[in-house]
């Protein structure tokens, strides 16, 4: 019992990632009709941003102690951050919450960044097919790695959660299992936070009126167009959106997968198949099917088992989709006439 | 006008002439071309000599690679007579004159691995082959390692190993033309047995997270023979895919699988996140069997013990080198590294290092650059002063045996390097073993042109 219940556990947060990349993966391609490959991307640029904070905000004064020498023989140096020196405590407090905190920065960068995709490049290709726009968005995943790759090296920068959420819940205790049964506090933290980012993006679609003609623009683009609606500035800022939500999964990822530069083609795969599962275009469908394959591949990887199926753990997702798309061709929750031409 | 322009050219002579020249060109024996001169793969013959680094430039162990190319140039240019001169210094017996090998200027090209195995050969063969490289030496995985010492048997050439761990580079996969200054599972094995015995005591049960390659199932199977024998059981033994990333699901049933120990054989991306998150998930703090639960990582780096963080502190593993040993040859190595690079050299930056001094030096006692030559002075080579203590390349299956050193992670590092303590050095005598063990067969040395 205590084995599911952890593995239930994996599942959410595992899932929760997985559906905040593909929820901004179905607004991209619900609203503009782009199969969008440098979404992976997204979410590294997001999880750089968290590094690119703490680094930041760690930025040391350096005073060399000529009475200290290196093993090299150069005078050692002793570092302080400034931001330390000039708040004194809440310096410190700043770097303990580097992560969270970095979230005022990721929004308005992860935004910019994805207004400027959809400028500059994406949206020369919203007539062309789909093959072209695959080409085009992973090829820029790729330059994105690269880039990253040069300036902040290929080894994994590890990030921490703040001291308060550091340790592991006792989590069975809450529950009436045994003392054994504990869990990272900072994963539940990510699982809440997926909650709720989950629940603004549909609140904000279902009850604004700015997601009532987005909304409306999915079902029938030109149709809105025609009613004098500038639904392309619409679609840009929907992109903005799903550049913020891919960006902040990122940056709040960092505490438990250290961030490198390809973290996002680990997830891309995924969470395309996620998409596809829960139905191209369907949100709902991308949040029901990322927490869905998140809990099965975690069972998955139970001892019990792999020992019955071995290596079960590394196909179940591809297994499942494959079952679930002969038994409903268009996914969990997919419309009819998306993607069917 | 002379009479052979007035001759008509028929289609015969065209063909005839045609096919003379395809036999003069490529399709002859090359024994009738220039490169027959040659009296081995790559024989030099201006007043310089040229060697290949084959690391990894892109990819996860991009950083790795780096090192280990700062660490080439540094020798290619103490090799020349250039800078500090480091270990050459310390380096005993020394045929070295300092004035680049056998009186030629040294050069180098380089080449990137990606850590992939047909791309390190890509890279490998045209370095051999464009480049005329005497000597491919590198690399950071053990795929890497057995494919490219393979490629370079065929073609003639010397193979000198950067980091690669497995007991199969120098085992079931070993080669007459390839040789190893890094040390391998079984020793990782060996040397940490004693202290594993003496901080956690004779009743353990030891759970194995496993990377799923060649480097990994060795690796798991020397720490298993070694718990074992000092009478600790094995729990579980479960395979990882390489870059599984989240390992979550794999650490939780650890948690309730009444194991008191928990160990990563893995390496690199691996490494930092399996052992990132089994601290997470507070295995480090838990009380099992009436004992405090370990952690073990039996290979550590300095450089994935920086992108494990806090993580890191604590935990028992074994290396070949670190850089705060306080012998002569290990001093004045960091000394000449750090003054050129701002940074101390990696345990993957020493070996190739080293790598490249005893290429160059089996080559001056040799008095040729000939593999034959070269795998005759490097078998049975026996050395001091590389920073490892007294050190053999083992003739039977070209492995160095040296004594190998037992950290642990700094619990109070004094700067952002100085991430490992050094438990114990475990003298050479505890971790040899006899070569048949690990089966394989060098067969003969390939000195034959290329």
């Amino acid at each position: 019992m205590d084995a599911i219940f952890l593995q239930v556990l994996n599942g959410l947060d595992k899932g929760g990632a997985h559906a905040l990349i593909a929820l901004g993966l179905t607004l991209a391609f619900g609203t503009l009709g782009i199969v969008n490959f440098a979404h992976g991307a997204l979410f590294m640029l997001g999880a750089f941003c968290a590094v690119s904070f703490n680094k930041i905000i760690n930025l040391q004064q350096i005073v060399l102690d000529p009475t200290r020498k290196t093993a090299w023989g150069t005078p050692l140096e002793i570092k302080t951050p400034y931001i330390t020196s000039w708040l004194g405590d809440f310096g410190n407090v700043l770097i303990d919450y580097s992560v969270p905190v970095s979230l005022l920065v990721t929004i308005p960068v992860m935004w910019l960044i994805g207004v400027i995709m959809e400028r500059g490049l994406i949206k020369r290709f919203y007539n062309r097919p789909h093959a072209d726009q695959i080409l085009v968005t992973f090829g820029l995943a790729i330059v994105l790695q690269e880039i990253v790759s040069h300036y902040y090296g290929a080894n994994p920068i590890p990030q921490t959660a703040p001291a308060i959420v550091a340790g592991s819940a006792n989590v069975g205790s809450w529950i009436g299992l045994g003392e054994s049964v504990v869990y990272p506090w900072w994963r539940l933290v990510y699982f809440g936070f997926s909650a709720i980012v989950i629940f603004a993006v549909f609140a904000f679609l279902q009850f604004t009126t700015f997601g009532m003609v987005v909304r409306a623009g999915m079902r029938d683009r030109e149709m809105v167009a025609m009613l004098g609606i500038n639904i392309e500035r619409r679609f840009t800022i929907v992109f903005g959106i799903a550049a913020v939500v891919a960006g902040v999964a990122g940056a709040m990822y960092t505490p438990i997968f250290p961030p490198v530069y390809n973290i996002g083609m680990d997830f891309l795969v995924l969470s395309f198949v996620v998409v596809v599962v829960g139905g191209m275009g369907s949100l709902g469908g991308a949040v029901t099917a990322g927490f869905l394959l998140g809990i099965l591949q975690s069972f998955a990887s139970m001892n019990e088992i792999k020992s019955i199926f071995p290596g079960i753990d590394q196909i179940i997702i591809y297994l499942v989709a494959v079952i679930i798309l002969l038994v409903l061709p268009r996914g969990l929750m997919g419309r009819k006439g998306v993607m069917e031409d | 006008m002379s009479d052979i322009f007035k001759k008509p050219v028929s289609r015969r002579t065209v063909a005839k002439g045609g096919l003379a020249s395809i036999l003069a060109a490529g399709a002859m024996p090359t024994i009738f071309t220039g490169a027959s001169h040659a009296a081995y793969c790559n024989e030099p013959t201006g007043g310089d000599v040229t060697l290949g680094f084959n690391v990894p430039q892109t990819g996860a162990y991009a950083d790795e690679g780096a090192d280990e190319l700062r660490a080439y140039k540094l020798a290619v240019k103490h090799l020349n007579g250039e800078g500090d001169g480091d270990m050459l210094n310390t380096f005993k017996p020394s045929a070295l004159k300092g004035n680049g090998i056998l009186g030629k200027k040294v050069k180098y090209v380089t080449g990137d691995t990606q850590t992939k195995s047909d791309a390190a050969r890509a890279s490998a063969k045209r370095m051999i082959e464009k480049d005329k490289a005497l000597v491919i030496t590198g690399g950071s995985s053990s795929g890497v390692a057995i494919a490219v010492q393979g490629l370079c048997q065929e073609a003639g050439v010397i193979f000198m190993a950067g980091l690669t761990h497995s007991n199969d580079t120098t085992g079931k996969d070993k080669r007459r033309n390839g040789f190893r200054h890094f040390f391998n599972a079984y020793m990782s094995g060996a040397a940490l047995g004693p202290v594993l015995e003496k901080e956690y005591g004779k009743e353990r049960k030891a759970y194995h997270l496993t990377a799923d390659y060649t480097w990994g199932w060795t690796q798991e199977e020397s720490m298993k023979n070694t718990t074992e024998a000092l009478g600790w059981k094995t729990t579980k033994t479960v395979k990882t895919p390489v870059g599984a990333g989240d390992f979550s699901q794999y650490i939780t049933p650890v948690l309730n699988s009444g194991a008191d120990v928990l160990i990563l054989n893995h390496y690199g991306k691996d490494m930092i996140n399996s052992l990132t998150q089994a601290v997470q998930f507070g295995l480090r703090d838990k009380q099992v069997n009436g004992k405090n639960f370990e952690i073990i990582v039996p290979l550590f780096s300095r450089l994935m013990a920086q992108g494990a963080g806090e993580a890191i502190k604590g935990i028992l593993g074994s290396t070949n080198w670190n850089w705060s040993l306080k012998d002569p040859a290990s001093a004045a190595f960091v000394k000449s590294f750090g003054a050129e690079y701002g940074a101390p050299p990696s345990m993957a930056a020493h070996t190739c290092y080293c790598q490249t001094l005893l290429y160059a030096n089996a080559c001056e006692m040799a008095g040729t650059f000939s593999p034959e030559g070269v795998v005759k002075s490097l078998e049975g080579f026996k050395f001091d002063g590389l920073g490892n203590g007294a050190t053999e390349y083992r003739a039977e299956d070209h492995q160095c045996f040296k004594d190998v050193l037992v950290v642990r992670g700094n619990q109070n590092p004094t700067s952002q390097y100085d991430l490992l303590e050094v438990v114990e050095v475990t003298p050479r005598s505890q971790v040899e073993y006899d070569a048949k063990i690990f089966g394989g067969d060098l067969g003969p040395v390939n000195a034959k042109p290329c």
